[in-house]
């Protein structure tokens, strides 16, 4: 029964574990990719196909036409069954389990159908002013304004401010350097969600409530960070640094010239890490930013979701905008991000 | 693109190296450590280590002022309040019941999401270091919800369980009608435990994956060789190996189950009720959300957390150090 | 061109003394080579000679002035490292130029001197290439010609050849000393190969946990050990010892009685020892020769390369003697021979390990 979970090399022809290991990874493909994808495709849907009950799978949106007389268009429907079958017509109100409608060619006759006779027709519509809307009734561009703003900007001085630290803790013999790489993985203990309230003061104090700052700042020293870097730089050999003293180098020349460019992949890991977490990060934000042109887009989904009940349209085409700069870039980098994370154990 | 970034990475250096030229110059090479320290030292100082010290004066003084000078010493009332309690297992007979609900909710979530997702991100793990065809493409679904950002990853779910959504249709169609699974307190609990074991088994998976990747492969050749049953081999070898693997993702999964908040505020909000409050969720509810602002029961809840925390972390520690003796 | 001296140079880690005030003149332009076993502090020294090491204690003049204080680059000196040290991310010219850089040197120049040392060493065809892409001894070649463009008063070498094959090694020996003979600068070499040591020094430094233990030019330390460790140390394979008790004395050396009573005979002045002292006779292997007149031995192992042979033997008093003969031998694993050591050939040490000082050298007969 458990064999499937050991075997390790495949044999010619698929046994029943096999099939069981593929039942077990085709399950798994559609619950992990069929939401998103599900997402992605209902962001395209208009807003009157959105309401529907039952749902469609692709974007069909009922279709409606123009008739003289009536203010509003009528929605087009086909008969398939009963005294009108294969005729198309409008509807102009429902009546208990029975359609009024009228042939659009001949407004002036009403028609009583039951409404299991007729069908909507249907055509595929994909409904880009979702998206469009974002730009023109919505802030979307200075959400994402933001939220590029704290991540790039964090992102750098996190990788400077760690790289540097990693490099004095891996290169250099100091008293108290135990004591500071200590104090430093000591942090790991304390993460942000249990100093919420002094952190809030503290950074209120600065002056920063409302600031990209305030985000910014408590977040570029991480631990995380000045180990993955220090334990790549242990790995760097003294000599070279030992070399580019004697070729005339001033310490800071040799982390800048020597050092970092060696340290590439574990900082190449620790940016990706970094973007990660400024892009998606949400509750410290949501505590320090309150205003609605300093969120970041995290904030705007949530602020959006919360006031208005059934704008789903925009709120999905929000969503999948939100998701896309992260799936893209994994999409580029995949094995190197799972390598990286499956490395250094940290996420 | 490469060459923009090469002269800025030069400029960057220029900007930076003469004052450090001089600063080498004047303290000597050896104490420029320090200076490399620095910055990190002080953000560290400022946003990690000031505040800790500064949670215990706001744990025991009252108020709804947020500065310090302008608070009431309480000694230990906050830490009363919260434990005041007719008994532990039961939170309506507490003071603040809402802290001991956070309590027991953040209770079972943790051994609820943990336990599932050790599990099925195990069987997943397994799976997929066997030989099979696409392995980097599975992979790849697993770990995909795991960089999602937490309010994406809500939406996401929200929008397949709202009133009207597929996962209803899908029940109409099956016959089995319709639930408000968001709205019924039971169900929204197991949503948000499914929700959270969602966006985050892919990092376990691929934790483990190296874990079992690294268990070498003449190890089980030998066990072929001596007529290993396949279970037995499940059993007496791979997960005898790969304890110290699966030690570290339960206390690295346990740490981050504890502090869960951001998929669940955003899903449920809280509610129905209290029926999915977590603690994270408690002491932002009560620091920030709402007014007046209990500053100080926050804060006293935090260190109660950050003492379960220390534990967790502790045992992270010890299973980690484990990890790397035994190789 | 440097004169480097060091006056009681003393290094402490912490509490841990490991170079005990040494001091050592290197004159200017030779080759100066340290050698010894592993932690006996060769590198520690030249470290501190690079100013990579805080010298504890102690003077370090180079060039008549004292640099304990300046830091490495502006001692003027150049190394080259064990593990060659190049930077992995640049190409073979940024390599060589990376440190004329750092000192604003004009471009000019930095390419003129590029272009002469990738000429001398042959590495013009490598310049654009990166390290990963060079075999060992052109990495090697890089590494000395990163030292050579900086045209420094003193060369520094750090185990350099250890991490080459031992066919590579041998050319590359000839190239750092064919380097020396053009250039003539000071060069310290740091090696724990004590072939490398002898063909290449002009002065040998042997150390032993942080001291000197004997100093001067190879030859002289191969015929005049001043300790049974360095007469252990230089040869190969290491010299024969034999306790022995002194029996007689006269102006041409002393006679001596080994555990069984045989009696020998040793050229070396016997004036600071008494009769009846144990002393501790030694005896190069190339200098043992089979002659039924000699010290009956077993032969237990035998190696014929061929040209040369190398008799492992025991003799009756279970003492282990290895005798280095040239040409090819007949003697086969478990016969019984006779060695003989002939007077000039002996070295004789005290029981502190010193030598007596030899009298007449048998190496020095058939000196062509």
């Amino acid at each position: 029964m458990l064999r499937f979970l050991t075997q390790r090399r495949g044999r010619d022809r698929l046994d029943m574990t096999d099939w069981i290991a593929f039942g077990f990874l085709g399950l798994g493909v559609f619950l992990m990719l069929g939401p998103v994808l599900w997402l992605t495709l209902s962001s395209f849907k208009t807003e009157a196909a959105l309401q529907e009950y039952p749902p469609k799978l692709l974007p069909l949106a009922p279709q409606f036409v123009e008739v003289e007389g009536f203010e509003t268009a009528l929605q087009r429907f086909q008969i398939v069954s009963g005294e009108h079958a294969g005729r198309e017509l409008a509807q102009v109100r429902r009546v208990g389990l029975n359609a009024q409608m009228i042939d659009p060619a001949n407004p002036d006759e009403r028609l009583n159908v039951h409404i299991n006779d007729r069908e909507a027709v249907r055509a595929v519509q994909v409904e880009t002013e979702n998206y469009t809307g974002l730009f023109t009734r919505f802030n979307f561009l200075r959400y994402f304004w933001n939220s590029t703003f704290i991540t790039v900007v964090a992102t750098v001085l996190t990788v400077l401010f760690n790289s540097m630290a990693a490099f004095a803790l891996a290169k250099y013999r100091f008293t108290g350097r135990n004591t500071v790489f200590l104090l430093i993985i000591a942090t790991l203990m304390i993460p942000p969600t249990v100093t919420l309230v002094p952190l809030f003061l503290v950074v209120s104090q600065m002056g920063l409530i409302n600031s990209p700052w305030a985000v910014i700042w408590p977040a570029i020293a991480t631990p995380t960070g000045v180990f993955l870097l220090r334990q790549y730089m242990l790995t760097i050999p003294d000599d070279l640094l030992d070399a580019a003293r004697m070729d005339n180098a001033s310490e800071w020349r040799v982390y800048w010239k020597v050092v970092l460019p060696l340290s590439a992949p574990a900082l190449a890991v620790l940016i990706i890490f970094s973007v990660m977490w400024r892009w998606n990060e949400f509750l410290w934000p949501l505590i320090v930013l309150n205003r609605s042109e300093v969120f970041t887009l995290q904030l705007a989904l949530n602020s959006f979701q919360g006031e208005l009940q059934t704008a789903w349209s925009s709120l999905l085409a929000m969503t999948v905008l939100t998701l896309l700069p992260i799936t893209l870039v994994f999409a580029f980098l995949q094995k190197f991000i799972t390598q990286g994370i499956a490395q250094s154990g940290v996420k | 693109m490469t060459a923009l970034f090469r002269t800025l990475y030069e400029g960057a250096f220029n900007i930076f190296e003469k004052p450090m030229r001089m600063l080498q110059y004047s303290l000597g090479a050896h104490r420029m450590a320090w200076v490399f320290l620095l910055p990190n030292l002080l953000i560290f100082g400022l946003f990690t280590y000031l505040p800790i010290l500064l949670n215990i004066w706001y744990s025991t003084t009252g108020g709804d002022r947020i500065l310090l000078g302008d608070r009431d010493w309480v000694g230990g009332d906050n830490f009363a309040t919260l434990f005041d309690c007719g008994s532990y297992l039961d939170p309506n007979s507490c003071r603040r019941d809402l802290f001991w609900r956070a309590v027991h909710n953040t209770g079972w979530f943790v051994v609820l999401q943990v336990g599932f997702m050790i599990l099925l991100s195990l069987i997943a793990a397994l799976i997929l270091n066997r030989t099979i065809p696409l392995k980097g493409f599975f992979r790849a679904v697993f770990f995909y919800p795991v960089l999602l950002s937490p309010v994406v990853v809500a939406l996401i779910w929200k929008w397949i369980l709202q009133r009207n959504g597929v996962l209803n249709a899908g029940m109409d169609w099956a016959g089995m009608g319709t639930v408000n699974w968001l709205l019924d307190p039971s169900w929204a609990f197991f949503w948000i435990v499914f929700v959270s074991i969602w966006a985050n088994m892919g990092f376990y998976v691929l934790i483990l994956l190296a874990g079992l990747q690294a268990i070498p492969g003449d190890v089980y050749e030998a066990a072929e060789m001596d007529g290993t049953p396949a279970w037995r081999r499940l059993v007496r070898i791979t997960l005898p190996l790969l304890t110290p693997t699966l030690l570290v993702v339960m206390v690295l999964s346990l740490i981050r189950a504890v502090q869960a908040f951001d998929e669940i505020y955003v899903l449920t909000g809280g509610g129905p009720g209290s029926a999915t409050t977590l603690l994270i969720q408690y002491i932002y509810d009560v620091g920030f959300a709402t007014r007046p602002r209990q500053f100080g029961l926050a804060a006293a809840a935090s260190l109660v957390m950050a003492g379960v925390l220390l534990v967790l972390t502790l045992l992270q520690l010890a299973a980690t150090r484990k990890r790397a003796e035994e190789g | 061109m440097a004169e480097v001296e060091l006056r009681g140079i003393v290094k402490d880690y912490g509490a841990v003394r490991v170079v005990h005030g040494v001091d050592l003149t290197i004159e200017d332009g030779i080759f100066c080579v340290f050698v010894g076993p592993s932690g006996c502090g060769k590198s520690t020294l030249l470290r501190m000679i690079a100013g990579l090491e805080e010298i504890s204690g102690g003077d370090l003049m180079i060039g008549g002035t004292r640099v304990n204080e300046q830091r490495a680059a502006e001692r003027g000196l150049a190394m080259v490292f064990q593990t060659y040290a190049l930077y992995p991310h640049m190409s073979v010219r940024q390599n060589l130029a990376f440190g004329l850089e750092n000192i604003r040197m004009p471009k000019a120049e930095i390419a003129a001197r590029v272009t002469e040392a990738a000429r001398m060493l042959q590495l013009e065809p490598y310049l654009d290439r990166r390290p990963r892409a060079l075999s060992g001894g052109q990495r090697q070649r890089v590494a000395i010609g990163r030292a050579v463009v900086r045209e420094p008063k003193v060369f520094l070498f750090d185990e350099p050849l250890s991490n080459l094959d031992a066919e590579l090694r041998v050319s590359m020996r000839g190239e750092i000393a064919g380097l020396h003979r053009r250039i003539g600068n000071t060069m310290i070499y740091v090696t724990h190969d004590q072939v490398e040591a002898m063909t290449m020094a002009d002065k040998i430094v042997v150390l032993r946990d942080g001291r000197i233990e004997q100093a001067g030019a190879p030859i002289e330390l191969y015929n005049r050990p001043a300790n049974t460790f360095v007469a252990g140390f230089i040869g190969s394979p290491r010299m024969n010892f034999m306790p022995c008790t002194v029996t007689g004395r006269n102006e041409t050396g002393i006679t001596l009685q080994d555990a069984q009573g045989r009696v020998l005979q040793a050229a070396v002045d016997g004036r600071t020892v008494a009769e009846g002292e144990e002393v501790e006779l030694g005896i190069r292997p190339e200098h043992l020769h089979p002659d039924p007149e000699g010290y009956p031995v077993t032969v237990e192992n035998v190696e014929q390369l061929g040209g040369e042979s190398y008799l492992y033997t025991r003799t009756e008093t279970g003492i282990a003697l290895t005798a280095h003969l040239s040409g090819q031998t007949t003697l086969a694993r478990g016969s019984r021979t006779h060695l003989v050591i002939r007077p000039d050939f002996a070295h004789v040490f005290r029981k502190d390990t010193t030598a007596l000082p030899r009298l007449r050298l048998g190496e020095l007969e058939n000196v062509m």
